[in-house]
Order: C-alpha cells, then sequence, then structure tokens
C-alpha cells in the first residue's frame, strides 16, 4: 500500500482535497464543543451582519449561521457516508450476481436496475421521502435507493470480466463454492473502482440531502445545509449571508470529495500507473 | 555503391532511470546487405526489438539511442532532424508489426490506409494511386483486390491483415523492410505462407530485411544470416547454416538445444492400460450477438461430436489452430463451460450427469494448468496461500495444508521462501511452475495443461516441460496436454489429436501420427511447421 499512498500524495489536487475535506471533518467532529447550543437556538438579533458579533451572521429568526455549518457539516457527511454505503453494498451485491451468473439471473436483475435508472433520480428522492415523511433515516434510504443502480452496472461489469479471468477458472477447478469466489476471490480484485465510485457517490448525496432539505423535505429537527440555504432564500436580496455561507460549506465539500476521488482514481487505476 | 544498405555501429540505447538494466541495446554492431534477410534472435528482454526501432527513431519516449551510429545511405540515423525521418520512414526503411489489427486504424478501409502512403511520399494522382494499391494487392496474394480495397481491417482474417500490412510497408519499394516478429501472432499454416511471401517480394524487389523473432524455426525458414541478442549484446552473428548447425557462443548452443525437436520420442505402448477419462459425442455450440429481440444470431460449433480416450499414464496431446476448439473441448470435460451434448466419464463416474454439489467434491481429481502464468494466479493472494487454498477448501487442515504447499514448492523446484510472496514477484515461468503446485496440491489423477508452455521463452519452456514429464513419471499422472505447437507435442504427447474447426481430424499414437500422417489437414499442418528440414547441430554434424 506505500506504492498507492506515494501515488496519491504526488497528486497535488487530490492533496488539497483531502485537506479541505479534514477541515470539513473536523468542524463536524468539533461542533459540539465549539458551538455548544443548539443551532436553532435564537442567538441573537435576526439578520445581523456577518463579520461583526457572530462570524458569519444571523438569519431571519436570530439563529447564528455559523453554527449552523458546524453543525449542518454533520449532518451532510453522515447522510453522504451512510447512503452511501448502503448503496454500495446493495449495488455491489447485485451487480456481482448478475455479472458472476450471467444467462437469466444476469438480464432479470440488470432490467430492474434499468427500472430505477429510468426515473430522474432527485425526483424519485424527492417522492421517496414525501411517502416515508420526512427524517434522517427516509433520506438514507432515498438517497441509497437512488445511487445503487450505478454502483450495480460498474460491478456486473468488473464481475462479468473477472468471471472469464484464468485464475477464476483455476479456482472453480479446485472445486471452490461461487460465494467464495465471488468474495474472496473476485471482489478484493474490483475494489479499487468501486472505491472511486462511492467516493464520488458521497458527493452527490450531500448534493441530493441538500436539495431535498432546501425543498422542506429535510428531519426538521436536525440542522442541514439545504435547510439553511432554503430558509434563507426569502431574504437573498437584502441578507446575502444567510445563503451564502451554507451554500460555499456545500460547493467546498463536494469539490474536495471529487478531488479526492479523482485522486483515488489515478492512484488506484492501473492502467494510469507509470511503469 | 556497395552491397550494405545498414550499418549498425557500436550502438547503446539508455533506458529511463528505475528500470532492471540501465542500457537496453549495449554496442550492438551488424549490417545488412541488399537482397537480404538478417533474423535478429532472443529471447524477450533481449534488446532486439528496441534495436529495430531505434532503427525507425520510433524508441518510446525517455528511451535514448546514446551511443554509436546506424548509418543508412550516407546519413547517421541517429543525427538527422525529425523531418528528414520522417521522410526516411515508409520511404527508404519501413515496418511490418506483430499485430496487424492494432497496427492498421479500426476506422478506415485497407485501401484508404494504404493509399495514405501513396498520397504522404509520392506525387500520383488518385486513379494511378488506386491503380498502385490494386496492383500491391495483387501482389501479397491477397484474393479480389477490388472488394478488399473497401474492406475493413475487422473483416479480414489475420493472415489477410499481414498481408495488407506488408503491401503498404512495400508499396515505396524501400531498400528496407524491419519486420517485428511478423509471424507470431498467426497460425502455423497462416505463418508458413506469410514467410513465403516475404521471401517472394523481398527477392523481387531486391530488399534488404531485418526480420525480428524469437522462434529457431523461422530463422531455420527464411534467414540469410542470423544475430543473435542477450541481455542487450550481440553474442554471436553468422550465416544461417553456421549459426543454427555449428553455434559458437555458449547462449546460442544453449537456446538452439533448448528448441524442441520434431522427431518424437520413443515411447512405451500405452494400450494396454486401463482407460480412465473417456469423453464421447461431446458438442458445445457458441452463440454470439443477440439480446432480447435479435434475429441474426452467429452460431458456431466450437466442439462437434468429439471422442477421446485418455489412459493411465498417458498424455494425449490436443493439436489445433486457434479456434480449432482444443480449449473449449478441455473446458467441456471439466466442466468450466457446459457442453449441449456428451458423455464423460472419470473412472466408473458419469461426470456430465454429477449434480453441482457432487461435482464440486469430484473436481480435485482433475485439475488445470493454464496458459498465461500471469493471468491464472489471483495476485491478492500469496503463493502459500494460493496452493494451500484447495486442499482447504477441500477439508484439509491449515496447517497440514501450508506444510503440503511447502514441500510441492520444492518439488517444483522452487524454494521454500517462495511462499511468503507475491506472484507478481516471479518470472513467467517461476509462475508457471506455482500453477502447477497448486494444481498438484489436490492430487489429482488427471492434469489438463492448456498450453502451459506458450506464453515462455523457449530455454525456460524446456525447462517447464521437463518439470511436467518429471512430475508425470513420480506422481503417475494421467494429462490432457493441449497445444499449437507440434514441436512441443512431438516432446510431450504419447498420443495425438488434431483439431479443427471443432473437429478431430486425425487421433493416433504420436509416432505414428508424425511418421504418416492420414487426413490432408495433418500433412498441411506439418507442412507449415518451421524449420522442418533443420534437425539441429547434433543430427547435421
Amino acid at each position: 500500500m506505500g506504492g498507492f499512498f506515494h501515488r496519491f500524495v504526488r497528486n497535488r489536487s487530490a492533496v488539497l482535497g483531502s485537506a479541505i475535506l479534514f477541515g470539513v471533518l473536523a468542524l463536524a467532529a468539533l461542533a459540539p464543543l465549539i458551538f455548544p447550543d443548539t443551532p436553532f437556538a435564537l442567538a441573537g438579533k435576526p439578520l445581523s451582519e456577518p463579520f461583526g458579533d457572530f462570524l458569519f451572521g444571523t438569519d431571519t429568526l436570530g439563529r447564528d449561521v455559523a453554527s449552523g455549518i458546524a453543525h449542518g457539516a454533520r449532518t451532510s457527511l453522515m447522510i453522504g457516508a451512510v447512503s452511501t454505503l448502503a448503496a454500495v453494498l446493495l449495488g455491489t451485491l447485485i451487480g456481482g450476481v448478475a455479472g458472476y451468473y450471467g444467462g437469466r439471473i444476469d438480464d432479470v436483475l440488470m432490467r430492474i436496475t434499468e427500472i430505477f435508472q429510468t426515473i430522474p433520480s432527485f425526483v424519485f428522492a424527492i417522492v421517496l421521502v414525501a411517502v416515508m415523511s420526512p427524517s434522517v433515516k427516509s433520506t438514507v434510504i432515498a438517497i441509497a435507493v437512488v445511487s445503487w443502480p450505478g454502483v450495480a452496472r460498474l460491478a456486473r461489469g468488473e464481475f462479468l470480466s473477472m468471471r472469464r479471468r484464468e485464475f477464476v477458472q483455476s479456482c472453480v477447478s479446485l472445486g471452490m463454492g461461487d460465494l467464495r469466489i465471488m468474495f474472496q476471490q473476485i471482489l478484493p480484485n474490483c475494489l479499487s473502482p468501486i472505491i472511486v465510485t462511492a467516493s464520488l457517490l458521497v458527493a452527490t448525496a450531500i448534493l441530493i440531502e441538500s436539495g431535498l432539505a432546501f425543498l422542506g423535505l429535510g428531519d426538521p429537527n436536525v440542522m442541514s445545509w439545504g435547510f439553511q440555504v432554503g430558509a434563507g432564500r426569502t431574504v437573498l436580496r437584502s441578507a446575502w449571508w444567510i445563503c451564502t455561507f451554507p451554500g460555499i460549506a456545500i460547493l467546498l465539500t463536494v469539490l474536495a470529495i471529487n478531488l479526492v476521488g479523482e485522486g483515488l482514481n489515478d492512484a488506484l487505476n492501473p492502467r494510469l500507473r507509470s511503469a | 555503391m556497395s552491397d550494405i544498405v545498414l550499418n549498425v555501429e557500436g550502438l547503446h540505447v539508455r533506458l529511463p532511470e528505475g528500470a532492471d538494466r540501465s542500457h537496453a541495446v549495449e554496442d550492438v554492431s551488424f549490417t545488412l546487405n541488399r537482397r537480404e534477410i538478417v533474423c535478429l534472435v532472443g529471447e524477450s528482454g533481449s534488446g532486439k526489438s528496441v534495436t529495430a526501432r531505434a532503427i525507425l527513431g520510433l524508441l518510446a519516449p525517455r528511451v535514448v539511442a546514446d551511443a554509436g551510429r546506424i548509418v543508412f545511405g550516407g546519413e547517421d540515423l541517429l543525427q538527422v532532424t525529425p523531418e528528414r525521418m520522417r521522410a526516411i520512414r515508409g520511404r527508404d526503411i519501413s515496418m511490418v508489426f506483430q499485430e496487424p489489427m492494432t497496427a492498421l486504424n479500426p476506422l478506415m478501409t485497407v485501401g484508404a490506409q494504404i493509399d495514405e502512403v501513396l498520397r504522404t511520399h509520392t506525387d500520383l494522382g488518385r486513379a494511378g494511386r488506386r491503380a498502385r494499391v490494386l496492383e500491391l494487392l495483387r501482389d501479397v496474394h491477397l484474393p479480389d483486390p477490388e472488394r478488399l480495397i473497401e474492406a475493413y481491417p475487422h473483416q479480414l482474417s489475420g493472415g489477410q491483415r499481414q498481408r495488407a500490412m506488408i503491401a503498404m510497408a512495400l508499396i515505396l519499394e524501400p531498400r528496407i523492410v524491419v519486420a517485428d516478429e511478423p509471424t507470431t501472432a498467426l497460425d502455423v499454416t497462416t505463418q508458413a505462407q506469410i514467410l513465403r511471401l516475404l521471401r517472394e517480394l523481398q527477392a523481387a524487389h531486391d530488399t534488404g530485411v531485418l526480420f525480428i523473432t524469437h522462434d529457431f524455426g523461422v530463422v531455420a525458414e527464411i534467414a540469410d544470416r542470423v544475430a543473435v541478442m542477450q541481455h542487450g549484446r550481440l553474442v554471436e552473428m553468422d550465416r544461417a547454416e553456421r549459426v543454427l548447425n555449428d553455434p559458437q557462443h555458449p547462449y546460442t548452443r544453449r537456446l538452439i538445444a533448448a528448441v524442441p525437436s520434431l522427431q518424437p520420442k520413443a515411447r512405451s505402448p500405452i494400450e494396454d492400460r486401463p482407460v480412465i477419462l473417456s469423453a464421447a459425442n461431446v458438442n458445445k455450440t457458441f452463440r454470439t450477438g443477440g439480446g432480447f429481440f435479435a434475429r441474426n444470431r452467429r452460431v458456431v460449433d466450437a466442439v462437434k461430436q468429439a471422442m477421446i480416450e485418455l489412459r493411465r499414464g498417458d498424455t494425449l496431446g490436443l493439436v489445433g489452430e486457434s479456434g480449432s476448439g482444443k480449449s473449449t473441448l478441455a473446458r467441456c470435460i471439466v466442466r468450466l463451460i457446459e457442453p449441449e451434448a456428451g458423455e464423460i466419464r472419470l473412472g466408473d463416474i458419469d461426470f456430465m450427469k454429477l449434480p453441482r454439489r457432487a461435482l464440486r467434491r469430484q473436481r480435485r481429481r482433475i485439475q488445470m494448468v493454464f496458459q498465461d502464468p500471469f493471468a491464472s494466479l489471483n495476485p491478492r493472494y500469496k503463493v502459500g496461500r494460493l496452493i494451500a487454498e484447495g486442499p482447504i477448501i477441500n477439508g484439509v487442515d491449515r496447517a497440514k495444508a501450508e506444510a503440503r504447499a511447502l514441500e510441492l514448492l520444492g518439488l517444483v523446484g522452487l524454494d521454500a521462501r517462495a511462499a511468503d510472496r507475491f506472484p507478481h514477484e516471479f518470472s513467467g515461468g517461476q509462475r508457471q511452475r506455482i500453477a502447477i503446485a497448486r494444481a498438484l496440491a489436490l492430487d489429482p489423477e488427471i492434469l489438463i495443461a492448456d498450453e502451459p508452455v506458450s506464453a515462455l521463452d523457449v530455454s525456460v519452456q524446456a525447462q517447464v516441460l521437463d518439470l511436467l514429464a518429471d512430475i508425470r513419471e513420480r506422481l503417475h499422472l494421467s494429462m490432457l496436454f493441449i497445444t499449437h505447437d507440434l514441436r512441443v507435442a512431438a516432446q510431450v504427447c504419447d498420443t495425438i489429436a488434431v483439431m479443427r474447426y471443432g473437429e478431430l481430424v486425425e487421433y493416433g499414437p504420436t509416432a505414428q501420427v508424425f511418421a504418416d500422417p492420414r487426413h490432408p489437414y495433418t500433412r498441411e499442418l506439418f507442412a507449415s511447421v518451421p524449420g522442418r528440414s533443420w534437425t539441429g547441430p547434433v543430427a547435421a554434424a
């Protein structure tokens, strides 16, 4: 793994992305220490300008925007990570089974995957959350449900090509069982592209979560960046800071995750490695 | 003007830092005359291809010729400007590559690609160019040139593509053609035709040919003079008869001794031994193209009515060209591919009718060794685990299996410390030994070897063949040996089955098939073996 780390840190934008991401993680971890009060607390005069008493100002109800960003980071990262994990597990399982067995099973599973892919993902997520009633849990489920098909297609392709490889055939002729071959032999060899996709999925998940919260479909008891942007929308022209700072937080986090994802791709993809 | 068209003097080619040696080519000097074919021979990594690329100015970035001269027509090709080099390349020196599919542009018709050479280097008009292209396609004996001129590379067979490449290389009547393993990717019968064609055209056009190959059979077939390379140095250069029949340098002697003889070894009769594996009426059809609504599926009969018998202690060779169905038949026998019909009996078990669970338990009795030792070992696991894996999943205690893995490493001639390393830390030959150890770990009765030495250099090939012969004797194995190389088959097999288009066309004891081939295809196959009249230095002395 030393070679991997070396290749990763040689990529400057990946290092920059990791630095930003690390900052966001630290902010999320330290939020209760920096801002011990709940972000919903009325901290001061409504619509205070930024860089005065409050770093990023206050919103229409006098809530501290900076505190909201810190606590919102927890929400965004948590939802991004959990929903991606769920999507990757489900997608890898379905794609892996389809690619490994092929034939009828592949046909059926891929048609199901396509049904999910044909529905515009954000609209689908809105419908799911609306049906399940807004909460952190329903947001995670909705994002996972709209994200797994991409992973499934990727995993299917990888398993399909690995299935024909000689080392897999030699395992079959040793008498190895299907599950063992799939999880012990094939999976470790196609983890790299799956990890890269997963890292990018986290970014998409954060965007979807913000979008849902912006539309008022987030968990009403949990502070989130999308919720902040939505709350400040009506006073955008008179109090620009309410929307702007959470917006920048979203931008930086998504950008950072994308940079890290690309860095991972370059470092893990053997075709781009110099000899 | 003298007969020398190319003079390479003291050529050094430096590799980028971090390579396994500082120079790919060191102090190489040779000359190429008009009307002469010089073969540059060597194993992989000997620097033969790099030498060829240096002549054409096609070295990879960061690989530099840092000393020596390549004199062509009074100019040093290492000193000329890139523009001058471009003008020389194609017109005066041209190249034929190993894999014509990747050397031709898949999106342009064959005619357009040859035409492009003319457009770049001559002032001929459209009609003149077309006439010249047609004439050349006829010269390389391509059928129906008017139709082929409009064909795309994928519509041609491998041999036809290589002919088109040769046409392209010869169209401007260059003084030198550099051919880098031009027949390695082709079947033997096609190879024989291409070699004949090259000889014919080279004589007709007075071309000097630098022919790069690893195959001494091809050398015997085509070379006027031979240059042998080892580790980037030229170790021997002389007339072909001298090098082939009376090699001076120890390395050349070793290489030539490693070329398997076409003379089958004497074998004890095996007719009285019991049949351990039999396959009868095996059929497998592949369907390509399709999806839900496709109409025009292509159907290929990969194996038709195949019938073989393997006796205890016997080595049965499945011989054939690519696409003949030999690998498919072997995979059907172990049920890596499920055949549509057929009966496969392993001892007294009907292997075809076994349900999945029982099949898994019986699998250990037949083990496979694959062609590509780089692809047949999972790169993520250490060698010890790879070998012990089989016994462990078949219920052997882990400690016991690991101890046995160390024993097996010794048996295949590797150090026990190898168990703690990853496959990529080994050379091709060593990996093939590991793959053999892995197959042997289950104490199989039958070993199926699918082209086990085709990816290896000739000296390594000889070692692996010796190892296979040795373990077969010691462990009383029966072996199904798949190969396209009749020389290897002659040395290894007791019985030979020749396959073509999925059918067995000839089947019999090796000595008999070699001495008196019955089927016309078998005869053609034998006639195509390169260097079949050359019997090596011992017989000639």
